[in-house]
């Protein structure tokens, strides 16, 4: 017997929730308990008097899965709001990656003249490394790190996917 | 200006604040304040249970049989774990508790402190939601939230940890409005789209062979949403069945009844799914047990769903519509735009005349037998022995329940208790002392299986020690019936472990609890053994020995389109494939 597998899509939610504690375990675990994948997750709190947070979650799933996804979390009790922005409208997505590349001679040239094409930034170099500060959408880093392998790579974190809602108007 | 109180008197003037009267629980270490507040206090009522699992059952059965939320406490670490399986049960099956769990103080919380566990951890996923609350401030807002979000939109369980700090401390207690509870974001949608409800109107008013698919959504709704249900049905003319769930919000004696459907439903209301051109859902989750293979379920049929979860939609079964809200209130609109429309019901004679086709092929019938008792034939003559009075009836899990759901009538909303979504061996006996507890002057039975007695047999002592006069009517089969039936069904009978050894004389057993005994051992006692039963006035096992080896029909293998229905006892002993093995 084989388990069958299904087309899925990648879908970016902004999750707007009470800030309290626990709350990262319950979206998290929401989408373990149900199966449901996580490519990537973020948060911070973002009103004034920091009782909101918001949360932005990448997701891959069968069209059916991502409805039930937003369903699912609509209502969980601390949930404001839960906004498929890849449904939606047009939006921005950004992420920042910070990449440590070691190398000298040709490769280090090579490093340095690749990250001015993508607007990285140096934010620390020694003689044999570079710690580049890139941002971009999910597809121009991970191109980034492809190249960025070929010349010494060794280390790289990421933050996650920000997006937001292109136009005058706020969630 | 208002005193300060100490946690414990907050959280007791919150309860009495809700118009909480009963609470199932079991002391310990960490919940000591609480019962020592309880103690000087006589306004709420403490029902000692013998095991934590039976606390949150009782209060299951409290809860489905009186409409009000059903009240647990329970001590930290091992009173919280053995509550775990209550709370779940709770969750699939949409009732309504809040259930206390004591805590170690919080400077120890996170140290393996003696008797501690992270219970908010543990119950996350099954409760609606659950809360540690480390301030005795906010103590009484917290208790107030967890009754509204346990009893409003979708009912569920809720769980508050309280630190024992937390309960001798003390804050301040005022009671807030619903308004001011702290999470804005819950708003429960109760009140249905106009626009869709005129939609879905039109579509009914417009279809050939409806039939209205209710659910346990419409006893979460109280009984009003089952008066508005009859009304729903009269108007349209459409045929009704019901989930395990549902059973009494529409009256088994109705022409328009075909009884259950699903996997042990009737042939007729699985074929009048299967058949017709629009199935409306109400209250309803199309679980596995009802729709069986999806990719052949109701392949004719245009869909309307109501659901007051707007997750239930399009979960399982594309809808059509979809209408998120209370469905009793939604009910109430679709008959009221269907009378101010002048709607009139089509002629369903032709629908009507394919499903009593169905109907003759009598597919609840039993193989009569004058040796043995027939399981189905006790349901039934326990129903006509009882049904004058309008029983509760719980059960346990397993072929006695299905039998129970298939040849015990009900007439109205809150007497079936039964666990359905997680399916839980041992919920009948608890479930029966709550809502005795909860209806008085009822009469309540318990029809279980020998195995899944067993399971919670520890409150026989609690219906004594409160005087609860309940009776547990156990059809006695020897087996773990359910289990064998599927071994017999995928594994060409190899009956590995699914045999009851060394059952305790239930008779002695009863009598032990200082309840009465009753055994029934031939067909022809059965009459006389109820009639036992019903005259004592305490507590009553019936110990009935039924057929051994019966199997529970009509039955949709797992998997398998509802076209596919197995009706009789002989076409069954074999083996499954993979696919087949690997479906629950
Ligand atoms: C051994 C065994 C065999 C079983 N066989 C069968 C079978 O043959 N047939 C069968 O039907 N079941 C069977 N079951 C039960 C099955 O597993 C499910 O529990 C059951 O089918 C679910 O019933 P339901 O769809 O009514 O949903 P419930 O679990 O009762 O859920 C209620 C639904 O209504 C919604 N709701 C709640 N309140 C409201 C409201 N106020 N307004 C609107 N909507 C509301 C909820 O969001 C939910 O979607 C069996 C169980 C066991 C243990
Ligand atoms: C706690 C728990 N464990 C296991 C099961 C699996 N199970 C379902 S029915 C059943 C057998 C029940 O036997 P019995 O109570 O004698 O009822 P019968 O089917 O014989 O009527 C079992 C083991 C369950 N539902 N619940
Ligand atoms: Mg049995």
């Amino acid at each position: 017997m084989h388990i069958k597998q299904e087309a899925t899509e990648r879908h970016t939610l902004s999750v707007t929730v009470d800030n309290e504690s626990g709350i990262l375990a319950r979206i998290a675990g929401l989408f373990s308990a149900r199966g449901y994948n996580i490519d990537s997750l973020t948060v911070a709190d973002v009103t004034e008097d920091e009782k909101i947070s918001r949360i932005t979650i990448v997701t891959t799933g069968t069209p059916q899965v991502i409805e039930q996804v937003v369903a699912q979390l609509d209502r969980m009790v601390p949930v404001h709001k839960v906004t498929d922005l890849t449904a939606l409208a047009p939006h921005v997505e950004r992420e920042l990656a910070l990449v440590k590349v070691v190398g000298t001679g040709d490769h280090r040239i090579e490093a340095l003249r690749l990250a001015e094409v993508y607007r990285a930034r140096v934010v620390d170099a020694t003689i044999s490394s570079f710690i580049f500060e890139v941002t971009g959408g999910t597809e121009k880093i991970d191109k980034f790190l492809e190249l960025m392998r070929e010349v010494g790579l060794i280390e790289v974190a990421r933050t996650g996917v920000a997006a937001i809602g292109r136009g005058k108007e706020a969630l | 200006m208002t005193a300060e109180m100490t946690g414990a008197d907050i959280l007791i003037q919150a309860l009495n604040d809700l118009g909480v009267e009963v609470v199932f629980g079991y002391p310990g270490g960490a919940v000591l304040p609480i019962y020592d507040a309880l103690f000087k206090q006589n306004r709420i009522r403490h029902i000692l249970v013998r095991h934590e699992a039976g606390a949150v059952h009782a209060a299951e059965g409290y809860a489905r049989s009186t409409g009000k939320p059903g009240v647990v406490l329970v001590t930290s670490g091992p009173g919280a774990t053995n509550a775990v399986t209550g709370i779940a049960d709770a969750l699939l099956d949409s009732i309504p508790l809040v259930v206390l769990t004591g805590q170690v103080g919080t400077p120890l919380i996170g140290s393996d402190a003696f008797q501690e566990c992270d219970t908010v951890g543990i119950t996350r996923h099954c409760t609606k939601h659950n809360y540690l609350v480390k301030d005795p401030a906010q103590l009484g807002d917290v208790i107030h939230e967890a009754f509204h979000i346990a009893t409003s939109g979708r009912p569920g369980p809720v769980v508050v940890d309280l630190p024992k700090d937390v309960q001798v401390a003390s804050a301040l207690y005022r009671k807030p409005s619903v308004q001011a509870l702290p999470h804005k974001g819950y708003r429960p949608q109760v009140k249905a789209d106009p626009a869709l409800i005129e939609e879905a109107v039109a579509m009914i008013a417009a279809a050939e062979r409806p039939i209205l698919y209710t659910g346990g959504g419409v006893i979460n709704s109280g009984p009003l949403a089952s008066q508005v249900l009859r009304e729903l049905a009269r108007v349209t003319g459409a045929p009704v069945t019901s989930t395990l769930m549902g059973l009494g919000a529409f009256p088994a004696s109705s022409g328009q009844w075909l009884g259950m459907l699903g996997m042990h439903g009737t042939y007729e209301a699985n074929m009048a799914m299967n058949k017709a051109d629009l199935i409306v859902c109400l209250g309803a989750r199309f679980d596995d047990r009802v729709t069986g293979r999806l990719d052949a379920f109701a392949p004719h049929s245009k869909k309307i769903h109501v659901d007051i979860d707007r997750s239930s939609i399009n979960k399982i079964v594309r809808a059509d519509i979809g209408i998120v809200g209370d469905v009793g209130r939604a009910m109430e609109d679709m008959v009221k735009i269907w009378k101010a429309g002048q709607h009139q019901a089509r002629n369903l004679a032709p629908w009507f005349e394919q499903i009593d086709g169905w109907r003759a092929r009598k597919s609840l019938k039993f193989p009569a037998s004058t040796k043995e008792i027939m399981p189905q034939l006790a349901i039934r003559k326990l129903w006509e022995a009882t049904h004058a009075l309008k029983p509760i009836i719980t059960t346990e899990v397993g072929q006695h329940q299905m039998w129970a759901a298939q040849h015990f009538d009900f007439e109205g909303p809150n007497k079936w208790l039964t666990s359905g979504g997680l399916g839980t061996m041992g919920y009948g006996l608890p479930a029966a002392i709550g809502a005795q507890l909860g209806n008085p002057n009822a009469l309540v039975i318990d029809i279980a299986g020998e195995a899944s007695i067993q399971m919670n047999i520890q409150e026989l002592g609690t219906a004594t020690q409160y005087r609860l006069p309940v009776k547990v009517f156990i059809l006695n089969n020897e087996y773990m019936g359910m289990v064998r039936q599927w071994q017999d069904l995928t594994y060409a009978g190899r009956y590995s472990q699914s045999y009851s050894d060394a059952l305790p004389d239930f008779v002695k057993l009863a009598e032990a609890y200082g309840w009465k005994g009753v055994l029934i051992e031939k067909p022809e006692e059965l009459e006389a053994g109820i009639a036992a039963m019903l005259e004592h006035d305490g507590p009553v096992i019936v110990d009935c020995r039924v057929a051994k080896l019966a199997n529970c029909f009509p039955m949709i293998p797992s998997g398998a389109a509802h076209t596919d229905m197995i009706l009789e006892a002989d076409e069954v002993v074999g083996e499954m494939d993979d696919e087949a093995k690997a479906l629950v």
